[in-house]
């Protein structure tokens, strides 16, 4: 991964003032979803589908419900 | 509104996801997981808060990560393995140079500060428009566009080096570098 240092250099990529090399951030981007596209295709756990569906069952229990402010706060 | 079999379902659509956003945020599987049901059990309670045609995966994703900057303030002082501990949460493992990459990734992306840490995966791997990203964060627009540029250009610094000047190499070993082409 260090490479790219040096093929930026090599073909004198511009070192702008605080700014990014297009290339470098193309990998950040990458690896970036590489990482979260990992676990997406993992799909949805057992436990996840259960508890769904056990408050499907009439007289379910909900939890967590105490407090009211549940999002945008 | 109510919690019809629409509705379930598209929430349990957005398990994946949100499982996704919990790891990349925490580094740790388990807790991620946790996260992801309290999330579940959160937004299955306050159903009835949630508008009808808004944004369903918007509003999941602002409960966890409400979830999550409660939870870390609690956690703060507990000393956490989070390089290592996302590895086991993969389905296969990656080759050793693949794996040792993704460490360092791992590593620079846990680096960040939280605030640039979530707008960065919110956009750039949930695929959230900045709009979006913004209220699921409660601040403005702008302050998400610059906190992803931040978050950009400090893992570039703490990866590649190149572009930071605090980490860049000096004169000399520029000039030697760029005498070698």
């Amino acid at each position: 991964m260090k490479e790219v240092k040096s093929q930026a250099s090599q073909t004198g990529a511009p070192r702008k003032q605080g700014g990014l090399n297009a290339e470098i951030q193309a990998r950040i981007g990458h690896q970036l979803r590489a990482m979260y596209d990992d676990v997406v295709r993992q799909g949805v756990p057992d436990r996840f589908a259960d508890l769904i569906r056990k408050l499907d069952e009439p007289g379910a229990q909900v939890g967590g419900d105490t407090e009211k402010n549940s999002g945008r706060d | 509104m109510p919690l019809t079999n629409q509705l379930r379902d598209d929430i349990l659509a957005s398990v994946p996801s949100l499982r996704a956003f919990a790891i990349s945020l925490s580094g740790n599987g388990d807790r991620a997981d946790d996260l992801v049901q309290e999330t579940l059990l959160r937004a299955i309670a306050n159903i009835d808060s949630f508008q009808p045609g808004s944004n369903l995966p918007a509003w999941l994703f602002t409960i966890l990560r409400n979830l999550f900057r409660s939870d870390y303030r609690k956690r703060r002082r507990e000393v956490e393995d989070s390089e290592g501990n996302y590895a086991k949460t993969l389905k296969t493992q990656p080759s050793q140079g693949a794996h040792l990459e993704f460490e360092e990734f791992r590593a620079a992306l846990d680096k960040l500060p939280q605030d640039q840490r979530e707008a960065l995966i919110l956009v750039g791997a949930s695929g959230f428009s900045y709009e979006d990203a913004a209220a699921i964060c409660g601040c403005a627009v702008g302050t998400i566009k610059s906190r992803v540029n931040r978050a950009r250009s400090k893992l570039s610094a703490l990866l590649y080096v190149e572009g930071a000047e605090d980490f860049g190499p000096d004169n000399t070993v520029r000039a030697v570098i760029g005498g070698n082409g």
